[in-house]
């Protein structure tokens, strides 16, 4: 399993779940969770996923979310789980 | 598993705190270049350097990409070259030409800096390393990206005074010839002493050659984290200050590597250490200044600040080194006036002299960093200060270093501007009265007496 995560961060608004979520499936990426927070007025999503079935290379999936993100007005990322892994645990 | 709070607060790092791995620095050996003819010799050098290090940039970025993490440069060092051109180095020029294809190569493979231009004569200078030495303000000013660095002295052999005294005359040259560019040439050389082998940081790396033949060394930074930190922490007694900055440099220093670890792995080049370090730049929150003041001074410079700067660069180290498998390099709080805003703001307040950062240097990393000083000052009073920094390496059996720019031309009330990483700074005042007499006296100070532990 490949695991990364996806951070979503910006003005909560309509079908951010929703393209999200598209975007991935689209792209062969399973979802294995998600919690969401309101901090500051600002909707954090996080969700784990598993990119061993992805289509495209890792870098490539990273854009095109980013890309999905902005036309909501959001910030999205992907990265590689180790370095919240190595960051926050011994 | 990772909680989102977490997730949080190391992006927060990231985007709001500056946090950054500074530099993945590639060491080559170059022993395997020499020649005894130059010609050969340059060929060697920049077919190795492209074939050890021609994926280094590419692979730095897809990691940045991949983990979210920005990685600011991407660097070579090489083997002092001192020792790679002796065979066919006869004059000055020659090492000028090594120089030359060393740019060439650095451009080519898409690295900002490349160290090793360097020669280390802790004890006395070889015919070779007078040339190199002596060939070191031309290279500078016909190069872009190459760094030069003289080590001239260590606690196991005291100091070389003559390659001391050479120095200040070189430093005042390298000013000259480039003075056009506000002598930008001695931002890019350093004077040290007990230099490290494995240094990832610029101007000073080199690879030494106790070194294998290639080797993944990587700097991490984060003043900013670690001021945010603070700040949430105001007027916290002395252990929760130091728990929290060593919290801090152990989150720091994990991601630095993660970083290595996986250059390391897709490079097929061994990791070779993490630098704990503290580096500022110039960009708003990216200061050691700041964390200094956040410790609760009024500007770096004020009474308490050793203590202070002392006690910062002991957590960093503590937290650091449970972080990493190897540490190595300069490991601590840099303390360059032109590269962190709060340094400059200090200065420019009256609150910092050169006097204070010599104090400050006996505890912190390095030494005098990039400081601007009056472009009259003698080539004896260059010596002095460099003999004074290496005298404090010396008996603390620390790395000091010396990277002062005598700006041509101008004077205390002026200021210089260096651009990107290297920042600006106000030209700050030299004592003026004269050491040429000590500086004068020929060959070496002996080793101190703690330096005899066999």
């Amino acid at each position: 399993m490949k695991k990364a995560i996806i951070t979503v961060v910006g003005k909560d608004t309509v079908g951010i779940l929703a393209k999200t979520c598209t975007y991935l499936a689209e792209n062969g990426i399973n979802i294995l969770d998600i919690s969401q927070t309101v901090v500051q007025d600002y909707f954090n999503m996080m969700m784990i996923v598993d990119m061993s079935g992805a289509s495209r290379p890792f870098g490539d999936i990273a854009e095109g979310l980013a890309k999905v993100g902005e036309s909501l007005g959001l910030q999205a990322k992907c990265q590689k789980e180790e370095i919240f892994e190595k960051m926050h645990r011994i | 598993m990772i909680n989102l709070k977490e997730v949080i607060e190391t992006n927060k790092m990231i985007q709001d705190e500056n946090l950054d791995v500074r530099t993945i620095t590639m060491g080559v050996s170059l022993l395997d270049c020499a020649d005894s003819n130059l010609e050969s010799c340059c060929a060697n050098i920049y077919a190795k350097l492209l074939r050890c290090a021609g994926r280094l940039v590419k692979t730095g970025e897809e990691i940045s990409r991949e983990f979210g993490i920005p990685i600011v440069n991407k660097r070579v060092s090489i083997t002092p070259a001192a020792l790679v051109g002796a065979s066919c180095c006869r004059r000055p020029e020659d090492y000028v030409e090594i120089a030359r294809t060393l740019d060439r190569a650095a451009r080519e493979l898409g690295v900002n800096f490349l160290g090793g231009f360097s020669a280390v004569v802790s004890k006395g200078m070889t015919p070779s390393d007078e040339l190199l030495i002596r060939s070191i303000p031309e290279a500078l000013a016909v190069t872009e990206r190459v760094c030069a660095s003289v080590n001239v002295g260590s606690t196991k052999t005291g100091i070389d005074m003559d390659a001391v005294r050479l120095m200040g005359e070189i430093v005042k040259d390298a000013a000259e010839r480039t003075k056009d560019r506000d002598s930008f040439g001695c931002a890019k050389l350093v004077v040290l002493c007990n230099a490290p082998d494995d240094n990832p940081f610029m101007a000073g790396a080199f690879h030494g050659v106790s070194e294998g033949d290639a080797v993944i060394n990587v700097g991490v930074s984060g003043p900013g984290v670690v001021k945010y930190a603070l700040s949430l922490i105001p007027g916290a007694d002395f252990e929760t200050l130091c728990e929290t900055i060593k919290r801090t440099a152990f989150k720091i220093t994990r991601v630095g590597q993660l970083v290595a670890q996986e250059a390391s792995r897709r490079l097929g080049v061994p990791f070779g250490i993490i630098d704990l370090s503290l580096a500022p730049t110039p960009a708003v929150g990216d200061s050691v200044a700041d964390i200094l003041k956040e410790i609760g001074l009024a500007h770096p410079g004020a009474p308490g600040t050793t203590a202070a700067l002392a006690l910062l660069n002991d957590q960093v180290k503590k937290g650091g080194v449970m972080a990493s498998s190897y540490v190595g390099g300069l490991s601590g709080a840099f303390i360059p006036v032109s590269e962190d805003q709060g340094m400059i703001d200090a200065v420019e307040a009256g609150a910092l002299t050169i006097e204070k950062l010599e104090a400050m240097t006996c505890v912190c990393s390095v030494g005098l960093d990039m400081i601007a000083i009056p472009g009259d000052t003698s080539a004896a009073t260059i010596s002095g200060i460099i003999a004074d920094e290496a005298a404090i390496g010396m008996v603390n059996q620390k790395t000091t270093a010396v990277r002062i720019i005598p700006v041509v031309g101008k004077g205390v009330g002026d200021s210089v501007e260096f651009g990107g990483l290297l920042g600006h700074a106000p030209i700050m005042p030299v004592n003026g009265f004269d050491c040429s007499r000590f500086v004068g006296r020929k060959g070496r100070i002996p080793a101190p007496i703690h330096s005899f532990k066999n």
